[in-house]
């Protein structure tokens, strides 16, 4: 069994379903049940027609549920098969759904995991194990979530900006359990970036492809986490590097400058160099530049102090370092790499045992550590 | 089976033998070090005795209620003396023997000169279900 293929289908499906009459928490219901069932009754024999089997499938879960709710709550139920007149014409519903689950209304950690139900077509186990948290936790947020946004008429317009948002939160999250979620996020901004021509939805697809090229090369033997300068550049995927330029450069091509797109393009100068040393510290200034007037975000202001390190040397950084709030995350760790490379030592080390204890992962406490490790012995001779 | 509790603290126990900081070894002996812990969590879950294995953050607050209407109070961070747990590993094993055993493992993992750290850890049995058959 393709999963990848079956989950390409479950937006499609939802969207049958809402257009038969169906609501979209009712819909979503279904269609999950429909796509437990194709789970587990699939790898004994696929379906000719998947589509079709999980549209049949799923609309008897509808009714099913339907005819046990209404007489309950006598809620009114259309069982038409057509698609209702003057509904869903000409709209596509797979754009809709990305709308709708990542409605402002919903939280993020909420938007994230209806997204990747729906639009993504987890099951709730899968997405409980991704976040690690129970299953039946996961299951309450989702259902929480479609109770917030039942108020919300599927075809209404959304805002590109709130999905990416969604996008971008779950291709951070990166990988763990059985699900790689960069690899999902990759996925579902791509259909995305089919279906809009938004250039900041080619900005994030190119930011993540140019990010993903990188991975292979991001984590050492034992988890040990490898800082860009130290990567082994022949591991960098080129296929997605060339992909991301690609993207990126005809979202460029259209003269609408978002932060997305500044971000890719920073990614994009640092997969362009073949070492470190070749990296054009210059031009990314010039792009956090850019990033910082666009968002006004002190974490671009943050790595902004870094390129300018690189760029103008170690004292011009720590002077951008100097108007930032110590508070930020990782301002500690950039203020001990370029005391490091400002020569003074003794102040790296300190900071950077400081910056491993407040460390917002273990990973990188480790890798601080190690920092601080290593300066020390040097200072020990 | 029964579970066990295995706890780190940052402080708060007892002072290990080979009481070095982290940032004083060196770096190869910091990844000897994870390694160690990774290795011993893989082999735990080879022999099926493994639960769950988290690491917390450095920095931590105590909250208590203050009252109807009014935000909780807190306190904290506090200053090197008071107690502050670094992390866990619950394990499932057969005796409480094999406990100690597992324990007495993870307290060698490596850390200066690439010596064992002795730290202590603090082993604590979990409450077991009520039985079923109780006569």
């Amino acid at each position: 069994m393709d999963e990848v293929l079956l989950r390409t289908l479950i937006p499609t499906v939802i969207g049958i379903l809402v257009r038969r009459g169906a609501d979209f928490a009712a819909a979503e219901d279904a269609v999950q049940d429909a796509l437990v069932e194709a789970v587990r009754v699939w790898p004994h024999g696929a379906p000719r027609d998947p589509k079709g089997w999980l549209v049949t499938v799923a609309w008897r879960k509808f009714l099913d549920a339907a005819r046990a709710d209404t007489s309950r709550r006598q809620r009114e139920v259309r069982v038409e098969d057509e698609p209702l007149p003057g509904q869903g014409v000409g709209v596509d519903d797979t754009l809709q759904l990305y709308f709708l689950c990542a409605h402002p209304s919903l939280t993020p950690a909420s938007a994230v995991a209806l997204t990747l139900r729906a639009v993504g077509g987890l099951t709730t186990r899968q997405i409980a194990q991704a976040y690690l948290v129970p299953e039946a936790t996961m299951a309450q947020r989702i259902s929480r979530a479609k109770r917030t946004i039942s108020g919300v008429r599927f075809n209404q317009a959304g805002d590109v900006a709130t999905v990416l948002r969604v996008l971008y939160l779950v291709f951070n999250e990166g990988y763990s359990g059985d699900v790689d979620l960069a690899a999902e996020a990759i996925r579902l901004t791509r259909q995305l970036a089919v279906k809009t021509h938004h250039e900041e939805v080619a900005g994030l697809l190119a930011l993540m492809l140019l990010h993903h090229a990188r991975r292979p090369a991001r984590i050492g033997p034992g988890g040990r986490l490898v800082p860009l300068a130290e990567q082994d550049r022949g591991l960098w995927n080129t296929r997605l590097i060339a992909e991301g330029v690609d993207v990126l450069q005809t979202a460029l091509a259209r003269d609408r400058l978002g932060e997305f797109q500044a971000q890719a393009a920073i990614a994009a100068l640092h997969a362009d160099a073949a070492t470190a040393e070749e990296t054009d510290w210059v031009q990314i200034v010039e792009w956090y530049d850019e990033l910082v007037r666009l968002t006004d975000s002190p974490v671009a202001r943050l790595n902004r102090a870094v390129a300018v390190g690189e760029a103008d040397g170690p004292r011009a950084g720590l002077a951008a370092l100097a108007g930032l709030d110590p508070a930020l995350p990782r301002h500690t760790a950039v203020a001990a790499y370029l005391h490091e490379r400002d020569g003074d030592l003794v102040t790296a080390a300190r900071l950077y045992a400081e910056a491993a204890r407040s460390a917002p992962n273990l990973a990188e406490c480790e890798h601080l550590t190690r920092q601080a490790a290593r300066l020390n012995a040097q200072l020990r001779g | 089976m029964a579970k066990y509790l295995l706890l780190k603290h940052y402080r708060g126990a007892p002072a290990s033998v080979n009481d070095v900081p982290m940032d004083q070894w060196t770096p190869e002996e910091v990844s000897a070090h994870v390694q160690y812990m990774r290795d011993f969590a893989a082999r735990l879950e080879g022999t099926g005795e493994f639960v769950d294995s988290q690491a917390l953050s450095a920095e931590g607050t105590f909250v208590r209620y203050d009252g109807e209407g009014r935000p909780p109070v807190t306190d904290g961070p506090f200053a090197e003396t008071k107690d502050l747990i670094a992390g866990w590993m619950v394990i499932d094993v057969e005796t409480y023997e094999r406990a100690l055993e597992l324990a007495g493992e993870l307290s060698a993992a490596p850390g200066a000169g690439g010596k064992p750290i002795h730290e202590w850890l603090e082993l604590r049995p979990f409450y077991g279900e009520s039985p079923t058959i109780t006569e």
